[in-house]
């Protein structure tokens, strides 16, 4: 499946519906969809600003974030024993509670499915580029990237201590 | 001529989202066009500073301050990512 960068929200169970329809004769064998849907919070993300967030703007390198979303959803397949992922990642205007990403990944089984969607997540916040600004009564300003954000993308890399165990035997 | 793209709060700071230019002899690499670029003064010489958490693609692919940079390329740069 390709992955999406839009400005349209998306229907979960319709992108899982395609997802699913799209496997043809693997469709089958899938026993497991693990979906992840980031959401838009009110909570500013920038220390010493304490009005809520009234409305978000998304930014993107068009051409580069689908290549980047790409190579991550290859990397997810060539580590975990999935059928095939899905990610899309809205951008431009945003407000709290809207949808702003969805990552689905199908397979045979459940913990492969949840930690391919879970790394896919993990990466993507640290290696696509898209960049937010909030505006708050207090006007706008891009938020700051998150050092918890490196430590998630972390764990995943090959002989980190704790790291998940890739595909199996 | 190389293409450049700036990125986000860097965009706006700098007040232009892209530009192509000449890349002068000896400017081979992303960390020695970072240097070019700072030394132009004003915004440039503050975005640009070496202090400065900037992220670089060279084609479209996450790149390191030793990545080359040539004729053609495209290269941008942008503050650390924050998407999902």
């Amino acid at each position: 499946m390709p992955v999406r960068v839009q400005t349209a929200d998306f229907d979960l169970s319709s992108e899982v519906a395609r997802l699913r329809a799209a496997q043809g004769v693997l469709a089958a064998q899938i026993g497991a969809i693990a979906t992840f849907v980031g959401t838009v919070r009110d909570v500013n993300e920038n220390r010493g600003i304490s009005s809520k967030v009234a409305a978000l703007t998304l930014e993107h390198y068009p051409g580069m974030t689908e290549r980047a979303l790409e190579a991550i959803v290859d990397q997810a397949k060539a580590r975990w024993n999935i059928i095939d992922a899905l990610v899309v990642h809205r951008v431009g205007p945003l407000e709290p509670q809207d949808q702003i990403v969805l990552v689905a990944t199908v397979g045979g089984h459940r913990g492969e499915a949840f930690a391919a969607c879970e790394f896919i997540m993990d990466y993507l916040k640290t290696r696509a580029p898209f960049w937010k600004k909030e505006r708050t009564a207090q006007g706008e300003h891009w938020v700051d990237a998150r050092e918890t954000d490196d430590v998630a993308a972390a764990k995943w890399a090959v002989g980190a201590p704790g790291a998940a165990s890739g595909k199996g035997p | 001529m190389a293409k450049l793209l700036y990125f986000a709060g860097l965009r706006e700071a700098l007040g232009a989202s892209g530009e192509s230019i000449a890349l002068p002899a000896g400017i081979d690499t992303v960390g020695r066009l970072r240097a070019y670029l700072a030394a132009r003064g004003g915004a440039w010489t503050e975005q640009f500073a070496p202090e400065r958490n900037l992220r670089a693609a060279v084609n479209q692919e996450m790149a390191t301050l030793e990545t080359a940079v040539g004729e053609g390329d495209e290269v941008a740069f942008f503050p650390p990512v924050t998407g999902g």
